[in-house]
């Protein structure tokens, strides 16, 4: 019924036939409305072919994919035979062959069980979610790592490649999103010992760039503690990116705690709620649906930023690019393989910032209602 | 009150716990954990530490800290390996984070002193050089005046380059670059005129270009470079570890004891000398807290110090790089282990 | 069964571990505790590490000569200058590259933004495509891209682009013309700072006379022929005091002139592509939360499109964009650190190299992290002055 009535309400206002686009309307009203808009459009249009075209050949018409070394690609095009050869490294970097399929396990029982996260319906997401990120961890260090149950041992500096970058990106991402809440409440607190620790914390990372943090993480952290005592230099890189990005999450839920009315506090604390059922069960939950789209916008900087850790001389995507560039058989092709992992990195970051925009649009249209 | 006699109770207890740490020295850490955790050059250097696709290391470098490892657990695979940029390798080994730093590092006063660390021999003898493509017709590095000269960060060469530029009054422009593999990249695009580091790092560096051909060392050498295994200060029992296990591959060539002879000379030979080395004679091992054959598994295991320098950079491998200075004292040059007595 | 009983006055005070001021000042303690103590033993392991390996400790290594070279040196130094000084120009050089990084982004970004909200379809497709693309690859890659494969490709010395006169793009650099200020240059210069107080006086008066009289007067072309003609009439009065020195063809390189290093051309072309996509979405969002209203009375008093961006618009819209921006512009600042990937010698990496040669790291990172830390209140302090200045003033 109600779709019946949408639809007939839709065909009323539908423009009148004389106002439908055509193509040369299209053209007109969007290309060529005024004069400059028309030299505009050439000059843009001519400076496209200008770059386009080139590309174009390099990448596609003239690129190579057959044969499986350097001498089979000439060098009129793209020697995408690179990538097809090397693929392995690009994905798992120096992770052994035989045991590859562990990985693969791992992210695809990672993606199954991420589905429920994203069904509307679903009630229980955040119990789900809480659950996942207690359980899924000691599913993939087994598979990663192994060590028993029969699988061999993998070390991490054999880690590498789109699979490291995964890793560090959803160890981040797990990591930093409770300890950015915690610390934006503590920014928010009333005890002044603890707001000013917050506050401490948050401006004195979020001044800094990754790269100290980083280094000071893979290299001085080992200084700081008793002799003898160390960390896996991955698990180093791993705590120096979930507190950076905690801190900038922080901001965030900050500012959807600064957007919850006042009202809502009162009327909490008026049925009698105390601070952590309060903070739970009002505050947070509208709060952080009003910043999700900031959320997932700090796991987008997050995700590209994990390509810093080969500067610490970790092989995540951008690194075993980089490796793959100085083998002496593969001299000469950085471009193919550089642009190769831009790829890898785009697809993520353009998915999670469409799946930003939908959140958006359907919190602005709930807002509307 | 109880506010400050709890602060009190566990800076105390944070006290206690930093110093208890202090009480376990590097030797002693390493027999318990079970394998040497070993500093090598991260950006790959052909010949003296590299890795293959399958992330096996190999190189003379790597064949010290195999030779460590065989010689305290007896097994030369029970190495691990962190590879480390140039900047990086200092702090790693004073913060605990690696047991050795074999990584074609150069003995200097300040870093033997201010640095916090010891030294404990060279296992190879170098100069810093300069390599120019052959197109730009130079024939010596003074003629170098008003170069851009491609270096690396955080070495020695960084220092003598600045040095010799300045001693024979010539002006140059330094690209310093963080890793080998970026600087031989830009170095192969034009960045720079001239790659200064090592002569051993430029041969090794070269085995790497798309053209070696195009690109000639000059004569030069502009600086002693002693490159040698190093350990924490203050680390005297593993540095001996560490320094005899060298002194053994050394000794071994000198004798003439090779992997596939050791077994045939630990069971016949005369020679006291041999038989003190290989264990059986003297209390050798127990000196040095090893198992009495623990030069006979580096023999074994890795060679004596002329069969590494062979397999690795010896006529056989791309690199070609003459004995030289690392021949022994009794050819000429300046491999010479302290006896075995 | 409790709960149901009548309260008594002694039951209504609470016991004290269950009054939420005390337990607020417990928690606290508790939290300081923990984080000295933490500190504490933190600290505590540094110096007994530091001492067990017997390394310098101390900030007076910044006295000491530094012995290393640094590319691209904009104050005074070589070799023979102090590690101090050499933190110095490292500094100075990330000023340089975030200043020049923070112009050009904002200029591609307010292109951008405007653009991707033009009526021309291509227009706006392409800013979008430009800001999908950027903001969505890591920085550092695209750094690495700029450094090696771009700027890789361009030809030797010998080859040069010569872009006109005394003007040559090479894989060295890019050689531009140096100016020589021969005598007289004072004059010129006074009559440069004539020229910029005549018209900061011309625009007062001119708003004065707008607001009396309802006058436009032509201030930007007014504006634009005083700070044109007056300089160039005291540098011919002056005998034409600048001289340009023209970068030569040498042996190894162009000598002379004024040189751009590729590591500064890639940092400034990545770091202002890249931030200049999220400027662009700033300037998009800014522009969009001006009201339809505002550009319909605009229109209504018969202003140009133009005139409605440049004088209703843009001002208005700067109040949303600004905030943002300067977070834009910390990130840049912050990023520059990257620059330690492509060789350019920013504070971060002269900072490594200095670690390197004393073995001092936990100074040196100490100064590092103040450093930066410092950079980055100094420019949202900035920000805030004038976000404060451009704020709505309610009457």
């Amino acid at each position: 019924m109600a779709v019946q009535e949408r639809a007939s309400a839709a065909a009323a206002v539908q423009p009148p036939v004389t106002e439908r686009i055509t193509v040369l309307a299209w053209l007109k009203h969007n290309l060529f409305s005024t004069w400059y808009n028309s030299l505009l459009t050439i000059l843009v249009g001519y400076l496209l072919y200008l770059v386009l075209v080139p590309v174009f050949r390099w990448a596609v018409l003239d690129a190579t994919v057959s044969g499986d070394s350097k001498e089979a690609c000439d060098f009129a095009g793209a020697c995408w035979t690179l990538v097809k050869v090397r693929f392995g490294q690009y994905v798992y970097g120096l992770y052994p062959e035989d045991q590859r399929w562990r990985v693969n396990l791992a992210l695809a029982i990672a993606a199954v069980a991420m589905v429920p996260l994203f069904l509307e319906r679903f009630r229980h997401r955040l119990t789900y979610a809480v659950g996942l990120v207690l359980v899924y961890p000691l599913v993939g260090y087994t598979l990663f790592y192994g060590g028993w149950l029969g699988l061999p041992v993998v070390e991490t500096p054999r880690w590498g490649g789109l699979f490291l970058t995964l890793v560090i990106a959803g160890v981040g991402i797990t990591a930093s999103f409770p300890l950015g809440i915690l610390l934006a409440l503590g920014r928010r607190s009333e005890m002044p010992v603890i707001r000013s620790l917050c506050v401490a914390f948050i401006e004195l990372v979020r001044g800094v760039p990754l790269v100290t943090i980083l280094f000071m993480a893979s290299v001085m952290l080992p200084l700081f503690l008793p002799a003898g005592v160390n960390f896996d230099k991955l698990m180093r890189a791993l705590v120096g990116v979930a507190l950076f990005s905690a801190a900038y999450m922080a901001e965030v839920v900050r500012g959807g705690l600064q957007a919850i009315p006042k009202g809502q506090y009162e009327a909490a604390m008026a049925l009698g709620l105390g601070y952590w059922q309060m903070t739970g069960l009002i505050v947070l939950p509208q709060a952080l649906r009003l910043v999700i789209p900031g959320i997932v916008n700090t796991f987008i900087g997050l995700f590209k930023d994990t390509s810093l850790v080969t500067i610490i001389g970790l092989f995540d995507l951008l690194g075993m690019a980089k490796l793959i560039v100085t083998d002496p058989r593969w001299l000469g092709l950085a471009a193919e393989s550089y642009i190769f992992a831009a790829f890898g990195f785009w697809i993520f970051c353009y998915a999670m910032s469409r799946y930003s925009q939908h959140v958006e649009r359907r919190l602005s249209a709930g807002e509307r209602r | 009150m109880r506010l400050s006699t709890l602060f009190a109770a566990a800076s105390v207890m944070a006290l206690a716990a930093g110093g208890q740490a202090l009480a376990g020295p590097t030797f002693d850490a390493v027999k318990e954990k079970g394998f040497v955790q070993c500093g090598v050059n991260g950006s790959g250097l052909p010949g003296f530490a590299s890795v293959d696709d399958k992330g096996n290391w190999s190189g003379l470098d790597i064949d010290l800290c195999k030779a460590v490892a065989a010689a305290v657990f007896g097994d030369a695979s029970k190495v691990k390996y962190t590879p480390l940029t140039a900047k990086e390798r200092f702090t790693a080994l004073q913060s605990g984070e690696i047991d050795l730093l074999s990584r074609n590092t150069t003995w200097t006063l300040t870093r033997d002193t201010a640095l916090g660390l010891d030294f404990v021999g060279v296992n190879y003898y170098d100069g810093q050089g300069f390599m120019v493509p052959k197109s730009l017709g130079v024939k010596s590095a003074l003629e170098l005046d008003g170069a851009s000269v491609c270096v690396q960060t955080g070495t020695t060469t960084e220092l003598n380059l600045a040095d010799f530029f300045r001693a024979n009054n010539m002006s140059y422009e330094p690209v310093v670059f963080e890793t080998n593999d970026e600087l031989i990249g830009a170095f192969q695009a034009g960045r720079c005129d001239v790659f200064t580091t090592d002569q051993s790092g430029l041969y090794s560096s070269r085995t790497k270009f798309e053209n070696p051909d195009d690109f000639v060392v000059l004569p030069e050498v502009i600086s002693k470079e002693p490159l040698g295994p190093v350990v924490r200060h203050g680390d005297n029992e593993w540095g001996d570890v560490v320094r005899w296990s060298l002194y053994a591959m050394v000794e071994a060539e000198e004798y003439g004891v090779t992997s596939e002879n050791v077994d045939e000379l630990k069971a016949n030979s005369t020679n006291p000398t041999i038989r003190r080395m290989l264990g059986v004679e003297g209390e050798f091992g127990k000196a040095l807290g090893l198992p009495a054959d623990w030069a006979y598994q580096i023999i074994k295991q890795i060679g004596n110090y002329g069969e590494s320098f062979e397999r690795n950079l010896g006529a056989n491998t791309p690199l070609k790089i003459k004995r030289g200075l690392n021949d022994l004292w009794t050819r000429g040059g300046l491999q010479y282990a302290m006896p075995f007595r | 069964m409790a709960a149901a009983e009548p309260r008594s006055g002694r039951q209504s005070r609470t016991a004290f571990w269950n009054d939420p001021r005390v337990r607020a000042i417990i928690a606290q303690a508790v939290v300081l505790l923990l984080v000295v103590a933490g500190a504490a033993y933190l600290i505590n392991n540094t110096i007994a590490n530091r001492e067990r390996l017997g390394v310098a400790s101390g900030f007076d290594f910044l006295w000491q000569v530094a012995g290393f070279d640094i590319s691209q040196t904009l104050i005074d130094y070589d070799r023979t200058y102090s590690y101090g000084r050499a933190f110095l120009v490292g500094l100075i050089n990330t000023f340089y590259v975030a200043v020049v990084g923070i112009v050009f982004a904002t200029i591609i970004g307010f292109i951008m933004g405007v653009a991707r909200l033009s009526s021309n379809w291509l227009v706006a497709k392409v800013a979008s495509a430009y800001v999908e693309i950027m903001r969505n690859i890591p920085l550092l890659l695209q750094l690495i891209v700029w450094y090696f494969v771009v700027l890789g490709g361009l030809p030797a010395p010998r080859e040069s682009i010569a872009l006109g006169e005394g003007v040559y793009l090479n894989i060295r650099g890019l050689f531009l013309p140096k100016p020589v200020f021969g005598e007289g240059t004072a004059i010129f210069l006074a009559a440069v700072v004539l020229a910029v107080i005549a018209v900061l006086v011309l625009r007062r008066w001119a708003r004065r006379r707008f607001e009396a009289t309802g006058q436009p007067f032509p201030v930007f072309w007014t504006s634009l022929a005083i700070l044109v003609l007056l300089p160039l009439l005291g540098y011919v009065l002056a005998g034409m005091p600048i001289t340009f020195e023209y970068p030569k063809l040498g042996k190894f390189r162009i000598s002379g002139g004024l040189v751009m290093l590729p590591e500064f051309m890639a940092m400034v072309a990545g770091l202002s592509i890249y931030t200049g996509a999220f400027i662009a979405e700033i300037v998009r969002a800014g522009i969009l939360a001006i009201q339809k209203g505002q550009w319909e009375a605009a229109y209504a008093l018969g202003l140009s499109r133009g005139q409605t961006l440049r004088l209703i618009v843009i001002p208005q819209a700067l109040r949303v964009i600004i905030p943002p921006q300067t977070s834009q512009y910390l990130n840049l600042t912050k990023n520059s650190s990257l620059g330690v990937a492509i060789a350019y010698p920013d504070f971060f990496n002269v900072a490594g190299t200095i670690n390197n040669q004393t073995g001092q790291a936990v100074e040196v990172i100490a100064i590092t992290m103040a450093v930066y830390l410092s950079l980055s209140l100094g420019i949202s302090a900035f920000m805030n002055w004038y976000n404060a200045r451009m704020a709505l003033v309610e009457r």
